[in-house]
């Protein structure tokens, strides 16, 4: 129990704030190296999805891609691409082992859950709604932007939620093959036997990844069109109460 | 400047598969164990999250944020209360299952249609024998789908628990990290992979079994 106890002198010892094992930086890196995995991670699988729900070509691929993203152990994806890390920085001498080794892993592993929820969302659409817009002579982008990307939005952003929590806890295994972020306390403090670091550390990650889950079911919730979400629905209730019947453009 | 050392050296792994088989062995057990625990008591919270619909909230809640800790920090945070023991790694890992398992338990048994159970009643089944002899063989296969993936994602934070200590296929990884061999972190890689892809396959023949009707439904 004294750890814990401890735990609050560890973050008073304005030590812990300084330099670069403190604690500013390594939230820093940590969600820095999360923003950037997260980022190129959207770039390479928001638009496979998208292409897959669209044209419904390569569902098959989707479905296999979520069985197998599920399956595969996040650590065993980091300690797998290491050797490729290893090799990337001998041959070129640029970037840091760790750094790019726990990039690619976390940029694998964000992937598949974003592919498949951008597909799930779209082939949730109700086909009536596109149909609607085909009669309103809509083409096939303006179908994508105007009816079926906004519909998909809640279920995508939760593809981007389940992405970005597995992205933050691999950003934290990355300490174990040398990377930065706050696993780092983790890993010095099971090394150094100091309990007060390894349980600073760990709350410090279990914070971040809580945060970024409410982050991102509020954007999730944030999304969801109006016109689905009962939000205004019961505005429009009100509004037609009143004898004006127009519904507002959403 | 030392000749590189290959990716995996075959000759050493040939003569070290009684190491990489023990360790796998202990994975399965560490696997095993954590998931029966969660089962039950995923399997109790379940019953009283169906009895009491008013509890269901709070226990999803609650099992949700334990889902979303990183499983290192979980460990971590552990380690000052129950050592670097076993201990510390189950209580962890059976956190893990309970999110999913008792979702899929309450789907399951909520999904039974209500023909079925008003049927059931005109039997004279009681609240416990409707339970156990309509609602869970009906709740099967989402069940067994719930246990599919906690046994997949308890598979893949065990190799995790190595690190407070734990043996398992994570112990190869570790050893192999730190003494910079990759034969060695990339087996217990490997086969963690490996073992996870297999349990996965292992549950959709469960399901097969579990719910013959299923089978002959699309049969017809």
């Amino acid at each position: 129990m004294e750890a814990f106890i401890g735990v609050f002198a560890w973050f008073a010892d304005p030590a812990n704030w300084q330099g670069p094992n403190g604690i500013p930086t390594r939230l820093l890196e940590h969600v820095v190296m999360s923003g950037v995995a997260i980022g190129i991670a959207l770039l390479v699988a928001f638009p496979v999805g998208l292409y897959i729900g669209h044209t419904g070509r390569g569902a098959f691929l989707a479905v296999s891609l979520a069985n197998i993203g599920r399956a595969v152990p996040s650590y065993a994806v980091l300690v797998i691409v290491f050797p490729l890390s290893i090799a990337v920085n001998r041959e070129t001498g640029l970037f840091d082992i760790a750094f790019v080794g726990t990039l690619l892993a976390m940029i694998l592993l964000a992937i598949p859950p974003i592919v498949t929820n951008t597909f799930a969302g779209m082939r949730g659409v109700d086909p009536d709604l596109v149909e609607a817009g085909r009669g309103m002579g809509m083409r096939g982008g303006q179908i994508l932007s105007r009816i079926e990307l906004p519909v998909a939005l809640p279920v995508i952003l939760a593809g981007m939620r389940t992405a970005a929590v597995q992205v933050v806890a691999t950003a934290t295994l990355g300490a174990v093959i040398g990377g930065g972020g706050l696993g780092r306390y983790i890993v010095q403090g099971i090394a150094r036997f100091d309990y007060q670091r390894l349980v600073a550390g760990a709350l410090m990650v279990a914070l971040l990844a809580i945060a970024t889950e409410l982050f991102f079911s509020w954007l999730q919730r944030r999304a969801v069109s109006p016109g689905l979400s009962g939000r205004s629905v019961r505005a429009y209730e009100n509004v037609a109460q009143l004898g004006r019947v127009d519904v507002p453009a959403v | 400047m030392p000749e590189r050392e290959p990716l995996i050296r075959w000759d050493w792994l040939a003569d070290h598969t009684d190491d990489s088989a023990e360790r796998l062995v202990e994975h399965i057990w560490l696997t095993v164990i954590a998931v029966a625990v969660g089962f039950v008591i995923s399997f109790v919270l379940a019953l009283v999250a169906i009895r009491r619909g008013r509890t269901y909230g709070p226990i999803t809640a609650a099992t949700g944020i334990l889902y979303t800790i990183p499983s290192l920090a979980l460990f971590a945070i552990l380690v000052p209360i129950t050592g670097l023991s076993v201990l510390t790694a189950e209580i962890a890992l059976v956190g893990y299952t309970l999110l999913i398992l008792i979702r899929n338990i309450v789907a399951g048994i909520q999904g039974v249609p209500r023909d079925v159970i008003e049927a059931a009643e005109g039997m004279g089944f009681g609240t416990a024998t409707r339970l156990i002899r309509v609602e869970l063989p009906l709740a099967v296969p989402v069940i067994v789908a719930g246990l599919r993936i906690a046994t997949v994602t308890t598979v893949g934070l065990v190799t995790v628990a190595a690190l407070i200590g734990q043996g398992g296929l994570g112990k190869l990884i570790d050893d192999g990290l730190s003494r910079r061999f990759s034969t060695l972190y990339i087996t217990g890689a490997v086969l963690s992979v490996a073992l996870a892809i297999l349990a996965d396959g292992a549950f959709v023949l469960l399901q097969r079994v579990l719910t013959p009707w299923a089978r002959a439904r699309a049969a017809r």
